[in-house]
């Protein structure tokens, strides 16, 4: 099911896969979009739905599983929650769970909670009948998402949504194996962690998860945008998915309470319960022998996040005037933010901007944007260039985790340097600065550990090698061996302490680079498996598992659910086969939960730990040409942030009648490509796709110009006519959708409009990405 | 001593003795239409190998389809195409490029010695500096594949590839393609394989699936796997292409009968000069006048 997400179009290489499992294993594609795309060209079904419907169109799969019995039973016994007793005030009504405050506009939790037992642990109904158990919850709350409902919702008809239906949920049957491919066309909404939340209770109730030819995946857009997610580029996230403190942890021991879970279930392995261990190894790595037992391993030197700095919340701070200056790597916010009439006036606002990039991006001449005048700007603005991927070595990790070290293609031409030399030489700067004394508080600047050999330019390897991590003492075990002498690399995050013998730049790729060597340039092609593990070529974390959870991918027993696709098996004594995502020598018998990172021991149906709900909902996107037919009070998600500025207006549907999303091409990389030769004649020009209908109702023809307005601003392009978007029916009213492709703005080889000027700043209130796709417009024809 | 596989059998406008006794496989490219998601890296692949040089005044025309059509330095191109064939919205997307025909229309049409040669692993490619830029060769393709240059006045297109080919490499389109969809090996390895997939379609619907392989040009050494195999015109493929009559004319019976005719006149000039003698020119003519 390629859903959220457009594989042909945008991750045509690892289309392959899929193309290879169709020829080979017979696999049916069902491909759920508001456009007839390059991925359904080579589908066996195809649905059209609005776009930002995604949750009604899941809940109505999972009510189709469970009126009709499609649910792998044992599995969802054994690997799931669904026999966790909630709490009894818990309820859903009217589009709002217990617990929701109408004045803070958030939710009390406290009702999401299992009902526990006088250890902490979670009381179960192994029979599933019990009123307060998960599973009863789950079917009534999803009991509204009939196909009549999923129809008026999405615009898809009834007969399109029981095929696809009929063709997924087949995948329930324990010798089926069933797997979803999402990208951003899930994550573009105000409520997209719950849609993925929604995918991944359908895969549990199918039994698709830990299962090789299972899973909930996300296609990755960038070649590391993985890396660099592990290793926490978020303002919320340390290395490993750490989280940063925040303002309400000043000490360590607080901090470490908060962040370490206890186990739910007498059979959770609840594995973070090591986060003490991480944390410290970390903060070994970063101030080495300044980070002791006595300072509490230098905690103190952290930030503490007082509040949300992700960078939607920063640009509206820029836009306010509360910030001075800006260095930006890797990144056009100009063009990639919402808005990008409010991105400009923000950036304008500065005292300065550094850009590093390999071209003169739009963010780098912002002041040259269509309508500003330059003189009007005093922003100075510094743009560095900056060698490309193929300019240096180190590691990509790909959207199944495993990282593949590369080398240096060629040095980067002219005084263009790689991003690490740059960083460095800015840190060694502001080091110099603190060391004159002009800092108020110098030891987390002073003290960081810097032990490269060579100081303005580390060395990519010795980061690799200081991110596995190595011993700072002798590492000790629990039978008293030492494991890892002194200085020793080290091989597993099993063997880090949390009493400062061990430094380590991230957890999960300890392993990645040991005593034997570099893990991740490996390029071993056995594959006894046969099912294209290939345990010898580079790394994956954590510690070179293909398949997460891959417990899950067996009976009770231990015995393979598919004997043709095995992962691992119990051969009596111990798990073999792919690395087991589980105590190696653990048996069956004793039943240790499958899912050995969470407290549940199992995969959550239910789960608390998001801010808008422990169950999805269908809420409409922030701009929505329908009011929500499940809960018209309630339509869109109440816990959504929408900013709110002169330059943030939102629209209604009597004015901005058309549902609009946006997208990306084969023949373009983001904003990128479009300063290449080769790809600019490949898509050289900013189009619009229109309904073949609507174009005819508005006399549009093909190569028209024509205009999309919005509540932020407006574009220009050409429309291209098509047939691929069809006219819906929704809510009772025929509604129409438009597609824009992103990848034109004022810089670059070919030129267009910046998609993003008509792009709401309203963003998931969980993972604070905006809302690209699903918002309205007016059209034109000019 | 030519490359392996790149020894000529056949010329065009020359009579060229047969070969040598070594048997050379038909080296094939399969197009399986079934699995092509258009993403065109094959047509950035060719641009690239044959270093091409790229028109900057070639602009969108409608869909996803950005290059118009062929063009003497544009030998591979995806054309796009929705179709609404009863059965519901088909999208699709069709590499096109010279189908080195087993019998080539351009070469039999070809007036010019050694401007188009075949190769004995099936290539037909164009030699540029005997090529005399009359277009018979444009006449003569049944796929409407050669394309003049308005540089130079030289018929271009793909070759096939034959310096990767010859190298013992594949062309760079088949390297380049993700998903598999296009294949390279010999004719019969590619037919099997063809079959198979043609197999495979039936049984998940296509009850028309097809190998095409147009028995009109004696068969192509670029085939196609065509999910409606029954109208292969969805995907711009012609449905039953054949060297046009007047080029099959020409160089068949016209040929025989035009020399015949030549050969007559040239015996009747002679018999003319042995019966009448030479004529005899009045010194009073002015040549230079008439010019």
């Amino acid at each position: 099911m390629a859903m959220g997400g457009n594989p042909a179009e945008n991750h045509p290489c690892g289309f392959k896969w899929v193309i290879e499992a169709k020829k080979k294993r017979g696999a049916k594609l069902v491909c759920i979009d508001p456009r007839f795309n390059r991925t359904a060209a080579v589908a066996d079904h195809f649905v059209q739905i609005r776009a930002g419907t995604d949750i009604a169109f899941l809940g109505g799969l999972i009510n189709y599983i469970l009126s009709n019995g499609l649910y792998h039973e044992e599995y969802v016994r054994l690997f799931t929650n669904a026999t966790f007793l909630v709490k009894s005030d818990f309820s859903f009504g009217n589009g709002l769970f217990s617990g929701y405050n109408p004045a803070s506009g958030t939710y009390d939790k406290s009702t999401w909670q299992y009902q526990q037992d006088g250890s902490g642990h979670a009381l179960q109904d192994p029979s599933l009948r019990d009123t307060d158990c998960v599973f009863q919850h789950l079917k009534k709350h999803f009991s509204r998402y009939t196909s009549a409902v999923v129809s008026e919702i999405t615009g898809a008809s009834v007969e399109d949504f029981e095929r696809a239906a009929g063709i997924i949920c087949s995948t329930g049957r324990p010798e089926k194996a069933g797997t979803i491919m999402y990208a951003l066309g899930w994550t573009h909404h105000s409520f997209a962690v719950q849609i993925i939340r929604a995918a991944a209770i359908l895969q549990l109730l199918l039994g698709n998860i830990g299962r090789p030819g299972g899973g909930v995946n996300a296609l990755r857009g960038h070649s590391n945008i993985q890396g660099g997610t592990d290793h926490g580029v978020a303002f919320d996230k340390l290395p490993g998915y750490l989280k940063s403190p925040t303002a309400d942890q000043q000490d360590l021991k607080h901090y470490l309470m908060e962040n370490t879970p206890k186990p739910l279930s007498p059979t959770s392995m609840n594995y973070w319960s090591n986060y003490p261990a991480f944390f410290i190894s970390l903060m070994k790595t970063m101030y080495g022998n300044h980070a002791t037992l006595e300072n509490d391993f230098a905690y103190h030197y952290l930030p503490k996040a007082d509040r949300n700095y992700s960078w939607v919340y920063l640009f509206d701070d820029m836009y306010q005037g509360k910030l001075e200056g800006m260095l930006t790597f890797g990144m056009n916010p100009v063009a990639n933010g919402p808005n990008s009439n409010k991105m400009i006036s923000a950036l304008s606002k500065l005292k300065w901007l550094v850009v590093a990039d390999c071209f003169e991006t739009e963010t780098a001449q912002f002041w040259r944007a269509p309508g500003i005048d330059p003189g009007e700007v005093d922003t100075e603005v510094f743009l560095l260039p900056a060698g490309i991927f193929a300019e240096k070595d180190g590691s990509f990790t790909n959207s199944a985790r495993w990282a593949q070290w590369k080398w240096k293609a060629l040095d980067p031409p002219g005084d263009a340097k790689a991003d690490q030399e740059m960083l460095a030489r800015i840190f060694l700067k502001v080091r110099e600065l603190y060391q004159e004394g002009a800092g108020a508080f110098p030891e987390p600047i002073l003290h960081l550990s810097w032990p490269y050999s060579r100081p303005q330019d580390p060395p990519l390897e010795e980061i690799a090698k200081e991110i596995n991590g190595h011993a700072v003492a002798d590492v000790i075990d629990g039978k008293g061996e030492v494991v890892a002498k002194v200085g020793e690399q080290l091989s597993t995050f099993a063997h880090l302490k949390d009493d400062g013998s061990t430094s380590c730049g991230n957890w999960l790729y300890c392993g990645s680079f040991t005593e034997k060597g570099n893990m991740m340039a490996r390029r071993g092609r056995s594959d006894p498996s046969g099912l294209g593990m290939y345990h010898e070529w580079a790394w994956n974390w954590p510690l070179n598992r293909r398949i997460l959870y891959n417990r899950a991918s067996c009976d009770a027993d231990g015995r393979p659910w598919d004997p043709t696709r095995v992962s691992i098996m119990w051969d009596g004594t111990r798990w073999v086969g792919d690395t087991p995502d589980y105590k190696a020598d653990s048996p069956p018998g004793a039943g240790l939960g499958a899912f050995i990172m969470l407290p549940e021991g199992v995969g959550k149906i239910f789960a608390a730990d998001f801010v808008e709900g422990p169950l999805p909902e269908h809420y409409e996107p922030v701009e929505s040409p329908i009011k929500n037919p499940l809960h018209p009070e309630v339509s869109s998600n109440p816990l959504v942030k929408r900013f709110v500025s002169d330059k943030d207006g939102y629209a209604n549907p009597e004015d901005f009648p058309i549902v609009c999303t946006t997208y990306r091409l084969t023949e373009h990389f983001h904003f990128w490509t479009k300063h290449i030769t080769v790809n600019s004649l490949l898509q050289p020009e900013f189009f619009v796709e229109i309904p073949y209908e609507l174009a005819k109702q508005k006399g549009i023809k093909d190569q028209d110009l024509v205009r999309v307005t919005s509540a932020r601003g407006s574009v220009e392009g050409k429309a291209l006519v098509t047939k691929r978007i069809k006219p819906m029916r929704v809510g009772g009213r025929e509604v129409w959708q438009i597609g824009i492709p992103i990848h034109w703005g004022f810089a670059g080889r070919v030129k267009g409009p910046l998609a993003n000027l008509l792009t709401p700043t309203a963003v998931d209130p969980n993972s604070f990405t905006p809302e690209y796709k699903g918002f309205l417009v007016r059209l034109e024809k000019v | 001593m030519a490359i392996k596989g790149l020894e000529i059998r056949d010329i065009s406008a020359t009579r060229y003795a047969a070969l040598g006794i070594s048997k050379v496989p038909r080296m094939t490219k399969l197009i399986d239409l079934s699995t092509c998601i258009g993403c065109k890296a094959c047509e950035v692949a060719c641009m690239e190998w044959n270093d091409l040089p790229v028109d900057e005044t070639y602009r969108a025309t409608g869909g996803y389809q950005t290059i118009p059509d062929l063009a003497h330095n544009f030998w591979n191109l995806i054309k796009f195409n929705e179709v609404d064939n009863g059965n519901g919205l088909l999208w699709t997307m069709a590499k096109h490029q010279c189908m080195h025909c087993e019998n080539p229309g351009c070469l039999r049409a070809c007036p010019a010695p050694g401007a188009i040669v075949q190769y004995t692993n099936g290539i037909v490619d164009f030699v540029q500096e005997n090529c005399i830029g009359c277009q018979f060769c444009v006449t003569g393709c049944p796929f409407n594949v050669p394309r003049i240059s308005p540089k130079n006045q030289k018929v271009y297109k793909c070759t096939l590839c034959s310096d990767r080919v010859a190298a013992g490499l594949e062309p760079a389109c088949i390297k380049a393609c993700p998903t598999g969809c296009l294949q390279f090996g010999t004719k019969e390895q590619l037919l099997e394989y063809g079959r198979h997939r043609v197999r495979e379609l039936r049984s998940r619907g296509f009850k028309d699936a097809a190998i095409y392989d147009p028995p009109g040009v004696m068969g192509t050494h670029v085939i196609y796997v065509v999910p409606y195999g029954n109208h292969p015109e969805v995907y711009g493929l012609p449905a039953d292409p054949r060297i046009p009559a007047l080029v099959s004319l020409w160089k068949g019976p016209l040929k025989t009968i035009g020399s015949t005719i030549m050969l007559g006149g040239v015996t009747a000039a002679l018999l003319h000069y042995l019966t009448y003698g030479p004529m005899e020119v009045k010194p009073d003519t002015d040549v230079k006048k008439q010019r």
